[in-house]
């Protein structure tokens, strides 16, 4: 298992006032997200942990790309994942802002 | 004095030869090795009537067992090549030179055989070009083809499957060549004639049916939330604005998707009746919840699909059914109405490259192409005008005089970045040029040319290269949907804002589509069952789809 860590700058506060949300499912090739508030309202701190080595430059690109494009600003985000491919990683992670935006 | 009938005189020799093994028009299934070293000489060109879907399979199986010393170096010219005896022939000696469309069954022994030398290449054809040249320069002396079943004078019923026969026969028959058909059955009377007995020289009763593939069976199971966002994206980026109602779909599970969002999201978006009403499709068990909810208004085949038959039985307002009752399909009519009447081919593919080149070859398989080159291109001869093809015309050329303007065909590519074992869809170089250099071929085999696409959708995008103005444009869209393969990593960030400001490019967000929506529950069907059901049990899938 490989521990990765980012905090990424955010200039959107994410939405909405749910405390946490959760997408996904661990399954092969699938991973789960969830999503907390509580970083700082501009920053975006990410936390995964992968069975798959090696892919930390990814991981990186993926990450930098959502804080940049979504409204991700105050949230903690854990990932938890079962070797998902990098566009599904980037649709749950475009899931879990909608989420945390929508009413509960 | 020339003699003008040697082709006839040919033929009728080859009647003789064949009559002495055969009981009128009817020739035993056990002496069918000895009947085709009685009737085929070396050098013959031959069709072996391997479709899409049915094969002629005991007449695949005896011609593997000529003597190689009687019959060699036949010259095969076959749409599909699909069988093990399809090959095996080649490993044989009994044929030498190959012109086909698609090998999907078979594409790495095919790659093998053809690195290896035992298969001389003519060329990997569309459908249509080969039927085509079935008529001008590959006219088949031999024709061994499949029916369900005959009548004692050799009228054929050919059932749903109808596929390639009509074309096969017309150009053997005619052209002097002599038509040999295995049926599953003699009966008295067949249900209805689709090929003319006068046309068949003789008949085997294979005493069952020919081997037919279910080819375009897709499990709503196995459909992925990252293939129901690119439907999303197709049908709300393209099919919406630009009224895409007469299309062709391709097989993969994105466009399964597309069929199967039509009854939920379509529906949401106010489009049924605006889009997909007319079709040249193979009867995908995918459709049926949309059919049954009244979206389509009418679908020409190529083939069948194995399980439907009862279902289109059943909706002859949508189908092309015959006196008898069952779906009549025709692989050469539908792959034209493919290309000169519809708006729009959307299919998947494994490699795009930068200039939007499309191909299947991939280390070491050649798949060939089947019909998509031919539907996924622009009919240049095409001259009636519709919405959808004036306005992909006017963005390709918006300074164009219109009334001189030529419309577009919306040929689009759609698929995940990553496919199967993670391979990219985008890569820089095209495997087929590698095929090509090691096999020292003139032309890669390409199935879509990058002139022809007009939409590429990626789950990061639409990328419209209609509106690209230069080749650096156009390799920045194609860049800019290419998620984080290398070639999208690799894009110019700046240059891909622009494209977006511009529509270019268009994200799920630019589109208002919402992620969550991107969810299993949006599929009309979620299993095969679900389909089964939404056709009120009409729909047989085969038994390997029953998972219940």
């Amino acid at each position: 298992m490989e521990n990765l860590r980012y905090e990424l700058s955010s200039t959107r506060p994410a939405g909405g006032t749910r405390a946490v949300g959760l997408v996904g499912v661990v399954a092969s090739g699938n991973l789960e997200v969830l999503l907390e508030r509580g970083a700082a309202p501009d920053r975006c701190v990410i936390d995964i942990a992968t069975p798959a080595h090696g892919f930390a430059a990814l991981w990186q690109a993926v990450t930098a790309d959502f804080a940049a494009r979504m409204a991700a600003g105050g949230l903690r985000i854990t990932v938890n994942d079962g070797g998902a491919r990098p566009d599904t990683v980037a649709l749950r992670l475009a899931q879990g802002v909608r989420l945390m935006e929508k009413p509960e | 004095m020339r003699d003008w009938n040697t082709k006839g005189r040919d033929r009728q020799a080859r009647l003789e030869a064949g009559r002495h093994l055969a009981t009128g028009k009817i020739v035993a299934a056990q002496d069918l090795v000895a009947f085709l070293e009685a009737i085929l000489r070396p050098g013959d060109r031959v069709c072996l009537e391997g479709d899409n879907q049915k094969q002629a399979d005991v007449l695949a199986k005896a011609l593997a067992k000529v003597d190689p010393a009687k019959v060699n170096g036949l010259h095969m010219v076959q749409s599909g090549v699909v069988l093990p005896e399809h090959l095996d022939i080649f490993e044989t000696g009994i044929a030498r030179r190959l012109d086909f469309s698609y090998s999907g069954p078979q594409s790495a022994r095919i790659a093998r055989m053809m690195f290896g030398g035992q298969i001389e290449l003519g060329a990997v054809h569309t459908y249509l070009e080969l039927f085509a040249r079935y008529f001008i320069d590959l006219t088949p002396q031999v024709a061994l083809i499949a029916a369900v079943s005959a009548d004692k004078d050799g009228n054929l019923y050919t059932g749903p499957n109808t596929e390639d026969t009509p074309t096969v026969v017309e150009a053997t028959s005619f052209g002097k060549g002599l038509v040999i058909a295995q049926v599953g059955e003699i009966v008295d009377k067949v249900p209805r004639v689709d090929i003319p007995a006068d046309q068949v020289h003789f008949v085997v009763d294979a005493g069952r049916p020919f081997y037919v593939e279910p080819l375009f069976t897709r499990d709503p199971a196995a459909i992925t939330e990252t293939q129901i966002l690119t439907a999303m994206l197709a049908i709300k980026g393209l099919y919406a604005p630009y009224g895409v109602r007469r299309l062709n779909h391709g097989i993969g599970f994105n466009t399964a998707a597309i069929e199967l969002l039509l009854p939920t999201y379509g529906e949401r978006l106010g489009l049924k009746g605006k889009v997909c009403t007319h079709w040249a499709l193979n009867p995908h068990p995918t459709l049926i919840p949309a059919i049954e909810s009244g979206w389509v208004e009418q679908i020409h085949c190529f083939g069948s699909e194995v399980g439907m038959e009862d279902y289109m039985r059943a909706r002859p307002d949508i189908f092309f059914t015959g006196p008898d009752g069952s779906l009549r399909s025709n692989r050469a009519f539908c792959q034209t109405a493919g290309l000169y009447a519809c708006d729009m081919f959307i299919g998947s593919t494994l490699q795009i490259d930068l200039a939007g080149n499309s191909s299947t070859v991939t280390g070491g398989r050649v798949a060939g192409f089947g019909g998509a080159p031919n539907m996924g291109s622009d009919a240049r001869g095409r001259r009636h005008p519709s919405a959808p093809w004036l306005r992909a015309g006017q963005e390709a050329d918006p300074d164009g005089p219109p009334p001189l303007r030529r419309g577009r065909k919306l040929v689009v590519q759609i698929g995940e970045t990553f496919g199967d074992g993670n391979a990219p869809m985008f890569v820089e170089r095209l495997g087929a040029l590698e095929l090509a250099d090691k096999l020292d071929l003139d032309l890669a085999p390409v199935m879509v040319y990058g002139d022809d696409v007009t939409h590429i959708v990626t789950e990061e995008g639409i990328a419209n290269l209609l509106l690209c103005r230069d080749k650096d444009e156009r390799e920045q869209a194609i860049r800019g949907v290419a998620g984080y393969t290398e070639v999208g990593r690799a894009r110019d960030r700046g240059m891909v804002e622009r494209l977006r400001e511009r529509k270019v490019i268009q994200r799920p967000e630019d589109l208002g589509i919402d992620p969550l929506d991107a969810d299993r529950s949006l599929l009309v069907a979620h299993s095969i069952k679900d389909l089964m059901i939404a056709s009120g049990g009409l729909y047989r899938p085969p038994s390997r789809f029953r998972n219940w």
